[in-house]
C-alpha cells in the first residue's frame, strides 16, 4: 500500500459489500416472498431491487429485505417501501421490469410512483 | 447479487458449541434452495452472548438466533432466507418466558446489548476476521494512514495522552505517558510488544480480539511503533489459544501482501513488521518483565525494576508493551479524537472497559460498557441477573490478583479508582459472580491454589508466602483453625505483597485481604462456630433427616454411594414405614441425598 489513494478504493469497493449488516437503512423496502408471492414471481423483484439499490450506489440508505404473506395475495408480487415520518407505500403486482421506476423516482427521487400502486 | 448475510460466530465458544458444523449446514441448504448468488455466509468473531452459543444472525433484518442446531438450519433456509418468514422459536427471548417472540428481534434492541458501547468490540460479530478488505471497509487502516501522512510522533503520543486512555491489563499506568517515555530514548532499535498472555481464569476479552478482529491489533501496533520510533513488534499469545493465533497469523500475513506492514507503508518512508511468538501458558509470563524474557528464549521469570522496559525492555532495548484491549482502542482514538474518547467514562478513567461475566449470572459472556456504570446495572441489567431466584453475594473483579466486591456496595461506578479504594482492582476485566450458595474463604482458598501454582519460584515471599497462605486456609476451612490464625493469615498477607518481586506476588493475597475485609464474619464462623455459613466446606457439614417429616421411602439410601443411611425402628406420626437416619462416621458429604430428597425436603444441611 502506497498511497491513501489506495485504501479508499478498497473501501469504496467494499463498503457496498458491509453496508448490508449496518441495518441503519432509512428506507426499507419490503418484498412479499410467502409462497403466493414466491409463485407471482416476487423473487426476480427481489434481486432487482437488490442489484439496484446497489448500483445506484443507495445501499447505505436503503435496506432491502423480505418478509412473509402480506395478506394481499391477489395482488402479489407486493412490495411496501417504508420511511420514518412518512406514510407506508405499497405496491401491487410488481415485476422485475417495473422496479427501475420505483428506485429512480421514489428511491432516489422522493416520490411515489402512483401507476403501481394499489387502486383504493 | 448478494441480499442476505447469514453471520455465524466463529469464536471459541461457540466453535466449541458446534458453529462449524452450522455454517457447513447453511453452504448445504443454501445451495439446495438455490440461493447461493443471494445469500452469502460469513464467520465473524465472538458476539459476546457465549451463554447462547452457537449464534447466527440473519442481516439486512438482523434476526438474532440463539443456540442453534445443524437441524434447524434447513428450516431457517427456506423458512427465512426463501419466503421471509423469521422462524420465531429460534429467536432470542430475553423477556424471561417460554413464548416464543413475535417477529425478528435486533441484537441491538436485547438487554444484553442495549446499554453497551462497543468500542473495542465494534467490530467483532460484524465483520469476518479472514478478510482484510471488510476491516478496511470499516474504516480499517485509516487512522494509520492519517498517522503516516499527517502527523508527527509527537502528535500521536499527544492524542493518546489527551485521550486518558489507561492500560486495560490491569494496571491502569496512561498508555500516552508510556509512550511518551520511552520515545525519548535513542537506541538502534526499539520494540513494540503486545501483552496477549491472557492468564486469569475466566477472561477472555483479549482472545475475542484478536479471533474478532486481528487487524484492529496490527494498525495500532504500528502506530505505537510511529510513535515511539520501532520498526519491530512481537506479539505475544497464548498457545492455547489457537483459533486466535491462526487468524493473527493469516492476518498479518495480508497486511504484509497489502504494504500495510513492511518497508515504507503509505509512502511514507516508516517501516515496521510484527511477529507472533507463543506462550506456553504460564501465568506469570503476563507480567511485562517476565514476558519480554520469555520471548527472548529464556524462562519466563520477572526481573526487578527499575530499570523500566521503557529504558531497557526486549533485548535490552527501549519497548513498550501494552495489552490488546488497550492497542484495540487507538485507531478510534485516532480517527474519532481525543475528545471524543474522554466525553466516555469517569473523571480519570475514560472510555469503555470489556468484561468476561461469568460465575453465576444469566448472560455469561462478554461486555463493553462505559467506565463508570455500576456493578448493579452489570449483573441486573445486562447479565440477567442471578439464575435459580438466588441472592447475589458478591463478584470477583481481576481473578487471582483482584478482590470481591459485596453485595451492600452492589451500586459502586466500576472504574480503577473505585475499585482500588474498595480493595478491589480492575484486572484485565474477569467477573465472576457469586451467589449466596459460595463460600467465599473457599473462595479466596481457589484463587490462592492458583497462584501457588503459578508462582515462578524466583523470589522467597511469593514462593514461600503463597504456600503457607494456602495451607493457613486449608486448615481454617477444615474447621481447625483459630481466631490467632486469621490475624496471622493477614499479617503474612501483607507481608507477602510488600516483599515479592513482581505483580504476581504482589497481588496474590488480595482475594483472602478483600474477603476478610467484607466477610470476615465467615472466616470467625469457620474457626469459633467450626460451620461453613454457605454449606461449601466439606468438613464442617453434617447431614441430618428429619425423622418427623422422614416418610420412609428409602431414596436416600439408595442415593448414598457410602452405605451411610439405614433405616430405624421409628415411625413419624401420620406415616405408614419407619423413618430413616444418617450415620455420620460413614457419611463422606457428597450431598447425594439431598437431592434426592428435593420433594420431601426431609434431609438439611448444616
Amino acid at each position: 500500500m502506497k498511497s491513501l489513494a489506495e485504501l479508499q478504493a478498497i473501501k469504496e469497493k467494499m463498503q457496498n459489500k458491509v453496508a448490508l449488516r449496518e441495518g441503519s437503512g432509512e428506507k426499507r423496502v419490503v418484498v412479499g416472498m410467502a409462497t403466493c408471492g414466491i409463485a407471482a414471481g416476487a423473487r426476480p423483484v427481489l434481486n432487482a431491487f437488490v442489484e439496484q439499490v446497489n448500483e445506484g450506489g443507495l445501499a447505505a440508505t436503503v435496506t432491502v429485505t423480505q418478509t412473509g404473506c402480506i395478506g394481499l395475495c391477489q395482488f402479489e408480487p407486493v412490495v411496501e417501501v417504508t420511511e420514518a415520518g412518512k406514510e407506508k407505500v405499497t405496491y401491487v403486482k410488481m415485476t422485475a421490469d417495473k422496479v427501475a421506476r420505483v428506485v429512480e423516482e421514489h428511491l432516489k427521487g422522493g416520490t411515489p410512483v402512483a401507476d403501481f400502486m394499489m387502486k383504493a | 447479487m448478494i441480499r442476505a448475510h447469514v453471520l455465524i460466530c466463529g469464536g471459541t465458544g461457540c466453535t466449541s458449541s458446534g458453529s462449524q458444523t452450522i455454517q457447513q449446514a447453511f453452504a448445504d441448504s443454501i445451495e439446495a434452495c438455490g440461493l447461493t448468488e443471494e445469500v452469502k455466509v460469513v464467520q465473524t468473531g465472538c458476539f459476546g452472548l457465549c451463554a447462547l452459543g452457537p449464534v447466527v444472525i440473519v442481516h439486512p433484518d438482523g434476526t438474532f438466533y440463539s443456540r442453534v442446531e445443524a437441524e434447524d438450519v434447513p428450516e431457517i433456509v427456506s423458512e427465512h432466507l426463501l419466503k421471509g418468514r423469521v422462524v420465531e422459536r429460534l429467536v432470542y427471548n430475553d423477556t424471561g418466558s417460554d413464548a416464543p417472540v413475535e417477529g425478528s428481534v435486533s441484537l441491538n434492541d436485547t438487554a444484553f446489548y442495549k446499554t453497551q458501547n462497543r468500542v473495542v468490540l465494534r467490530n467483532c460479530g460484524v465483520i469476518n476476521p479472514e478478510s482484510i478488505d471488510e476491516y478496511i471497509a470499516m474504516d480499517g487502516y485509516a487512522a494509520l494512514g492519517k498517522v503516516l501522512t499527517e502527523m508527527t510522533p509527537e502528535d500521536v503520543i499527544k492524542e493518546i495522552t489527551d485521550s486518558g486512555l489507561r492500560g486495560r491489563g490491569g494496571g491502569g499506568f496512561p498508555t500516552g505517558r508510556k509512550w511518551a517515555l520511552t520515545a525519548p530514548n535513542k537506541a538502534p532499535q526499539k520494540y513494540v510488544v503486545c501483552n496477549a498472555d491472557e492468564g486469569d481464569p475466566g477472561a477472555f476479552m483479549d482472545r475475542s480480539v484478536l479471533e474478532g478482529d486481528p487487524h484492529c491489533l496490527i494498525e495500532a501496533m504500528t502506530i505505537a511503533g510511529y510513535a515511539i520510533g520501532a520498526t519491530e513488534g512481537y506479539v505475544y499469545v497464548r498457545a492455547e489459544y489457537p483459533i486466535a493465533v491462526a487468524r493473527l497469523q493469516l492476518a498479518i500475513e495480508q497486511a504484509r501482501e497489502y504494504g500495510l506492514l513492511g518497508k515504507d507503508i503509505f509512502g511514507s518512508g516508516f517501516d515496521f513488521d510484527l511477529y507472533i511468538r507463543l506462550g506456553a501458558g504460564a501465568f506469570v509470563c503476563g507480567e511485562e518483565t517476565a514476558l519480554m524474557t520469555s520471548i527472548e528464549g529464556n524462562r519466563g521469570e520477572p526481573r526487578p525494576r527499575p530499570p523500566y522496559p521503557a529504558v531497557k525492555g526486549l533485548y535490552g532495548m527501549p519497548t513498550v508493551e501494552n495489552n490488546v484491549e488497550t492497542f484495540a482502542n487507538v485507531p478510534q482514538i485516532i480517527l474519532r479524537g481525543a475528545e471524543w474518547f474522554a466525553s466516555m467514562g469517569t473523571e480519570k478513567s475514560k472510555g469503555t472497559k470489556v468484561f468476561a461475566l461469568g460465575g453465576k449470572i444469566k448472560n455469561t459472556g462478554l461486555v463493553e460498557i462505559p467506565m463508570g456504570t455500576t456493578l448493579r446495572e452489570i449483573i441486573d441489567e445486562i447479565g440477567g441477573g442471578i439464575p435459580d431466584g438466588k441472592k447475589f453475594k458478591a463478584a470477583q473483579t481481576g481473578g487471582p490478583s483482584g478482590g470481591c466486591i459485596p453485595a451492600d456496595l452492589i451500586d459502586t461506578p466500576v472504574d480503577y479508582d473505585n475499585l482500588v479504594a474498595i480493595g478491589c482492582m480492575m484486572g484485565s476485566g474477569g467477573l465472576i459472580v457469586m451467589d449466596e450458595d459460595t463460600c467465599m474463604v473457599d473462595m479466596a482458598k481457589f484463587f490462592l491454589e492458583f497462584t501457588v501454582d503459578e508462582s515462578c519460584g524466583k523470589c522467597t515471599p511469593c514462593r514461600v508466602g503463597t504456600k503457607r497462605l494456602l495451607e493457613q486456609l486449608d486448615k481454617i476451612t477444615q474447621g481447625k483453625g483459630t481466631l490467632e490464625d486469621i490475624d496471622e493469615l493477614e499479617r503474612l498477607c501483607y507481608y507477602i505483597k510488600e516483599n515479592s518481586l513482581c505483580g504476581l506476588g504482589q497481588t496474590a493475597p488480595n482475594p483472602v485481604l478483600s474477603t476478610l475485609k467484607f466477610f470476615r464474619d465467615e472466616y470467625v464462623a469457620h474457626v469459633v462456630d467450626k460451620k461453613c455459613p454457605a454449606g461449601v466446606c466439606k468438613d464442617l457439614l453434617s447431614f441430618t433427616i428429619d425423622q418427623e417429616k422422614c416418610i420412609g421411602c428409602g431414596m436416600c439410601a439408595r442415593a448414598c454411594p457410602a452405605d451411610a443411611i439405614s433405616k430405624t425402628d421409628y415411625v413419624a406420626p401420620g406415616h405408614k414405614l419407619p423413618s430413616y437416619t444418617i450415620d455420620t462416621s460413614k457419611c463422606v458429604k457428597c450431598g447425594a441425598c439431598l437431592a434426592s430428597c428435593k420433594k420431601i425436603k426431609a434431609i438439611s444441611k448444616q
